[in-house]
């Protein structure tokens, strides 16, 4: 069977992912491009009996002059025949409504010498436009096919389809004459590398610093040549996007028969008036942003709790079908508890980007962008950090790579910075237990109630740790590169469910393979600390506790619970726990709490079952169970309970601001390329977390 | 005649104008590229809340821009 490689390209609003959506179903994946930092989207789609074609959906630009990240690696696979995902075939999404912008990268293609299929997309809207244009002879002037596709409805996929399995011949137009006084470069640079067309080996010079694929040597005479015909990136850059606008708006000329008028815009116009109001605008955005929360937490209790059960239910029953060993040990409580703390968060994720997507998909997102930019300005972010800040609340992970569209560096890496600051869902099971041990559950003015204001205090809080962090970075990181936004607002349109449903997929997988595998490698670290120790003392256990019970000092049904206690104890985690115990002592934790610290850089909520394995609580089910062993717990120095007012809003605090996540270390190094600003992060969300449960603790004790 | 130049970011909602060119190298080609050419008519919608930014229509489709990039866009009308 045949394999085609098909890249599809356009500019953003184009309906590219819908067609992608048509093309692939439910064959897609989602991962990263080697080497980069950008979404990598492919899918495969079978053509015709004999031939199946994997479809790669490239992000959305306006030419092959990258500004963001994400950008970068069209122009890279574009020009690099040797490229793993250097395709076959392109398909070209325009959209049909705005033929002018769109078709500004198609000329780009056709001096590449790509074979290109192009689609004019949103034909529907197109047509409600009034526009009318000669599609035959659009076709005969850029001498490459033209299909007509609604990729709403799934219209003229087929043809494409048929089209794309079919020869396409490589257009003969030359749309952008390169000047002459680079021509010589440009020839010695197709002559070194041995390329397809004049156009690429322009690339060449025009992006040496951004295409990875070329090695120092490449470099080194690319920019001997480019020296010498005094030629600079970025030179003839606008005379060129001229030249191709001039090709565009001639073609047009021939071929619109009929012009659009804005009569169709005039509901989204008038959408707009209301939503981007300086009062109703900020209500409704603020409106939504309540609405997101109160689902985040309402309405994914029950498949969380769904899930924690399954979870515990196989451990269970799985401890009782395999035989006691290390080996089954590890299975049983490192493993599949470590599934169990990924998967918890997926209803959480699903329903966060659920929002996003229906957001993104009605055009309402780039409002968002539009209202908030100046805001967010002031604290060293762009109005595009809205949406990484927001799906901080879910997880970090996914909001941290949707920091990808910011252009800017600077704008990017405060964004990065502060993101983790926003309360994520995995603080969550922390915060409900020690707000239920601590706050107690009356009413202010018979109203609101007291756990919950400080639930939502904690949240603000952390958010406004965010802000007030943005400011100083502002201040501290120095760039020179200017900050810019110039985007598309797109017109408003309902969202296409199965859209919605594609993003929430990826996103979730996304989640599950990005944190999962650091979570779950993490957590058998944890567990083999928190299993073993030191094997004088850990041989005892069986001995001390039985003593115990002789001696009536314990009652023999809790023998089981109080076996694991002690072992946690004398574990190298307890060890830890122990040694770091004059450092947290100012904070008013003991070694007990230490070692849930130290279990919670798996995932932030492996505290609670921590918590109950050292209180010997056995079932962590049971919430109530745990709280009410926390509060009976003594603390042999004051002869009080250990866990006051001032021990629980410290640890409130801490868990609000303390970086204990591997997998968003990770991450972060991942995207600022580097250990650098991970480390940073660690180093000051830790000590942020540190002093505030200091003071607090000092403040409240 | 140079105080006679005026740019996007001066104009008011309702306003149209011819764009002239750019008053500096810098981004000129990313709002070429988003169809901020010589000789098109740009029309000024409406401005975010705070004044900044603010969104024109430029060949039938709507951007939203930065003050301090509208300011860069030289118009005549």
């Amino acid at each position: 069977m045949e394999r085609l490689k098909i890249a599809l390209a356009g500019k953003p609003n184009s309906g590219k992912s819908s067609l992608f959506n048509q093309l692939t179903g439910l064959k897609q994946k989602t991962g990263n491009f080697p080497g980069v930092t950008v979404d990598k989207k492919t899918g495969t789609t079978r053509l015709d009996e004999n031939t199946m074609a994997e479809i790669i959906d490239l992000p959305g630009i306006y030419s092959l002059y990258p500004r963001s990240l994400d950008e970068k690696i069209v122009a890279e696979i574009f020009s690099d025949r040797r490229n793993n995902y250097f395709p076959n075939k392109v398909v070209l999404v325009a959209d049909a409504t705005n033929l002018q912008s769109s078709l500004l990268l198609l000329t780009q293609l056709i001096d590449l010498r790509l074979p290109v299929v192009l689609v004019l997309n949103m034909v529907d809207l197109a047509a409600k436009s009034g526009q009318s244009i000669d599609v035959i002879k659009l076709s005969i002037n850029l001498d490459l096919p033209v299909v007509l596709v609604n990729a709403r409805t799934g219209q003229g996929i087929e043809k494409l389809k048929k089209i794309l399995i079919g020869h396409i011949p490589v257009s003969k137009q030359k749309i952008y004459p390169i000047d002459k006084e680079i021509l010589p470069a440009v020839e010695g640079v197709r002559h070194h590398f041995k390329l397809e067309s004049s156009y690429e080996a322009y690339q060449y010079l025009q992006q040496v610093e951004n295409l990875t694929f070329l090695d120092k040597n490449d470099k080194v005479f690319i920019g001997k040549l480019a020296n010498e015909h005094e030629f600079f990136p970025g030179k003839y850059q606008g005379a060129e996007t001229i030249i191709r606008y001039q090709y565009i708006q001639d073609l047009l000329s021939k071929i619109v028969l009929k012009t659009a008028d804005t009569e169709w815009k005039r509901l989204s116009y008038r959408i707009d008036k209301v939503l981007t109001h300086k009062v109703w605008g900020y209500l409704i955005f603020f409106g939504v942003l309540f609405l997101i929360f109160q689902a985040i937490f309402a309405w994914a209790q029950a498949p969380m709790d769904f899930i924690d059960s399954t979870f515990a239910n196989l451990s269970n029953l799985l401890k009782d079908v395999f035989p006691r060993g290390p080996f089954f040990d590890l299975i049983t409580q490192g493993i599949i508890p470590g599934i169990g703390g990924i998967l918890i968060f997926v209803p959480q994720i699903a329903i966060l980007f659920a929002f996003i997507a229906v957001l993104e998909e009605t055009g309402y997102m780039s409002r968002v962008v539009f209202l908030m930019d100046k805001i967010m300005r002031k604290f060293g972010m762009s109005g595009k950090s809205v949406v990484p800040l927001i799906s901080g609340w879910a997880c970090a992970i996914p909001a941290i790579m949707a920091t990808r569209t910011i252009e800017n560096w600077k704008d990017r890496l405060i964004t990065i910075f502060v993101t983790p600051l926003m309360s994520c869902s995995a603080r969550l099971p922390v915060f409900a237990i020690l707000v239920a041990l601590i706050i107690p559950d009356d009413k202010l003015f018979g109203f609101f109630n007291y756990q919950g204001l400080v639930l939502m205090g904690l949240y603000a809080l952390g958010f406004s740790a965010a802000i007030i962090s943005a400011v100083v970075m502002k201040w501290i990181v120095k760039s020179n590169e200017r900050s810019y936004l110039i985007m598309e607002l797109p017109t408003y349109r309902m969202p296409k469910w199965s859209n919605v449903g594609h993003t929430i997929v990826s996103k979730t997988k996304t989640f599950v393979f990005e944190a999962g595998k650091i979570i779950l490698a993490v957590s058998i670290v944890l567990w083999v600390l928190a299993s073993y120790g030191p094997e004088k003392q850990m041989s005892q256990a069986e001995t001390v506790i039985d003593k115990q019970i002789q001696n009536h000092l314990a009652a023999p049904d809790e023998r089981e619970n109080l076996l694991m206690a002690y072992r946690l104890e004398h574990s190298y985690a307890g060890i830890i726990g122990k040694a770091i115990e004059p450092a947290i002592a100012p904070l008013g934790y003991d070694w007990k709490i230490g070692i849930a610290l130290i279990t919670s850089f798996a995932a932030r909520e492996v505290f609670v079952g921590t918590m109950a394995t050292i209180y010997s609580v056995g079932n962590t089910e049971d919430q109530t169970t745990i709280k009410s062993r926390l509060k009976a717990e003594i603390n042999p120095d004051t002869g009080g309970p250990r866990f006051t007012t001032a021990t629980g809003l410290s640890l409130l605090v801490f868990y609000t601001f303390a970086m204990q996540c591997m997998s968003t270390l990770a991450v972060v190094k991942r995207e600022t390329n580097g250990w650098k600003w991970p480390m940073i992060q660690l180093v000051y969300m830790t000590a942020l977390a540190y002093f505030s449960a200091l003071i607090v603790y000092q403040l409240f004790s | 005649m140079a105080d006679l130049a005026k740019s996007v970011a001066q104009m008011v909602p309702g306003e149209t104008a011819v764009i002239a060119g750019f008053v500096s190298q810098e981004l000129s080609n990313k709002l070429l590229e988003m169809g901020f050419l010589p000789g098109s008519v740009v029309k000024f919608n409406f401005k975010a809340p705070f004044g900044d930014p603010i969104c024109v229509t430029i060949s039938g489709y709507d951007i939203t821009l930065r003050l301090e990039e509208a300011a860069m866009i030289s118009i005549l009308n």
